[in-house]
């Protein structure tokens, strides 16, 4: 967010947290069959990895894995991917999101709803993760100029004293 | 023996709601606001529903605390009431 | 106003049944208008449809999976409403 009172232990703590972070984010994605947890929760602890690193660094960092651009690209495809899997069950001839409805030659049904489950949770996973990844990065996309709008300028980073309080607010 | 730590999170979520609304500073309330969802996850979790506390404390102490700061950066950190 | 606001939730709630306790109207498998209750159903029956432990995942991406789809539309319109509000354009002439 600032690179003004970095010191290195923010630096060095936040790059080793964030990994073990995301790993868990993993982790409760794929095991959310067995463990509390699914894909909402699994996509905000990979969004919080993500947006540990850019607080500590800036804005620039660890773009390589969701990057500022491609957020909200990559949040529909996960929305799409949850609604496709509803369409190919409806292409089958099931119900919307009815998972056993598709043939799979060799594995019975719950298995089939088993795997349509963690595609869906997939979905789920990657539309969260990047659509908070996105809102975090619009958030601080404003530049330092134009922070407060309709206030004095040298209001921003101290808090107001009470003698310049607008008399119209109270 | 559980409704003795019940007690202690309900009051521990007293008094961080209080403390968020009556603090003056902004950073100081949002920080209040997050221990408040977590003492809130807790109680959950202390209920039996693991799922719903895990959602809490996942996106209500780590998200929506993160979102407090960054507009809290973005703006001023006092307060004009 | 608002103490007395309080005092009536919580007469209200001092006659709902205790906590945990097996004889709820909740857990009961008929509805005291006879209707089978969804709720037994999927304790009953989420292992054997899906093969998955866990039933909460069964019920939120399985049966009740349009509800989660509603959810994920919900947090998607919010990204794109706060890209939309929020972004600021690289080359911005202005």
């Amino acid at each position: 967010m600032t690179h003004k009172s970095v010191s290195i232990i923010i630096l060095v703590a936040s790059r080793a947290l964030a990994r073990v972070i995301q790993l868990f984010g993993i982790y409760v994605i794929i095991h959310g069959h067995y463990s509390p947890g699914g894909g909402f929760q699994g996509g905000a602890l990979l969004a919080a990895g993500v947006i540990l690193m850019r607080m500590a660094y800036g804005r620039e960092a660890s773009q390589s894995e969701v990057s500022t651009g491609a957020a909200i690209p990559l949040a529909s495809i996960g929305a799409l991917l949850f609604a496709g899997t509803g369409l190919i069950t409806l292409a089958f001839g099931g119900h919307y999101m009815d998972y056993g409805a598709v043939p799979v030659p060799g594995i019975e049904e719950p298995i089939v709803r088993y795997y349509g489950i963690l595609l869906v949770e997939f979905g789920i996973g990657l539309a969260v993760m990047t659509v908070l990844v996105a809102i975090f990065d619009d958030m601080l996309s404003v530049p330092p100029e134009e922070r407060v709008e309709g206030g004095a300028p040298d209001e921003s980073s101290d808090p107001v004293p009470v003698e310049r309080r607008n008399p119209m607010t109270r | 023996m559980n409704w003795l730590v019940e007690i202690v999170l309900y009051l521990l979520l007293l008094t961080t709601a209080l403390l968020a609304l009556s603090v003056r500073d902004l950073l100081a309330g949002a920080a209040a606001a997050t221990a408040f969802t977590f003492t809130m996850a807790l109680l959950f979790i202390s209920m039996g529903a693991i799922d719903v506390g895990f959602t809490e404390a996942v996106v209500g102490a780590g998200i929506v605390g993160v979102y407090f700061f960054a507009a809290i950066y973005q703006t001023s950190r006092g307060t004009r009431d | 106003m608002l103490v007395v606001f309080a005092g009536l939730m919580i007469y209200a709630t001092l006659h709902l049944p205790e906590r945990g306790n097996p004889e709820a109207p909740m857990h009961q498998e008929l509805n005291l208008v006879g209707k089978p209750v969804a709720g037994a159903y999927f304790i009953q029956n989420a292992y054997r449809d899906a093969a998955t432990p866990n039933m909460v995942t069964v019920v939120l991406a399985d049966y009740r999976s349009v509800d989660t789809l509603g959810e994920v539309i919900v947090v998607f319109t919010a990204g794109v409403a706060c890209f939309l509000i929020l972004r600021r354009r690289e080359t911005d002439d202005s």
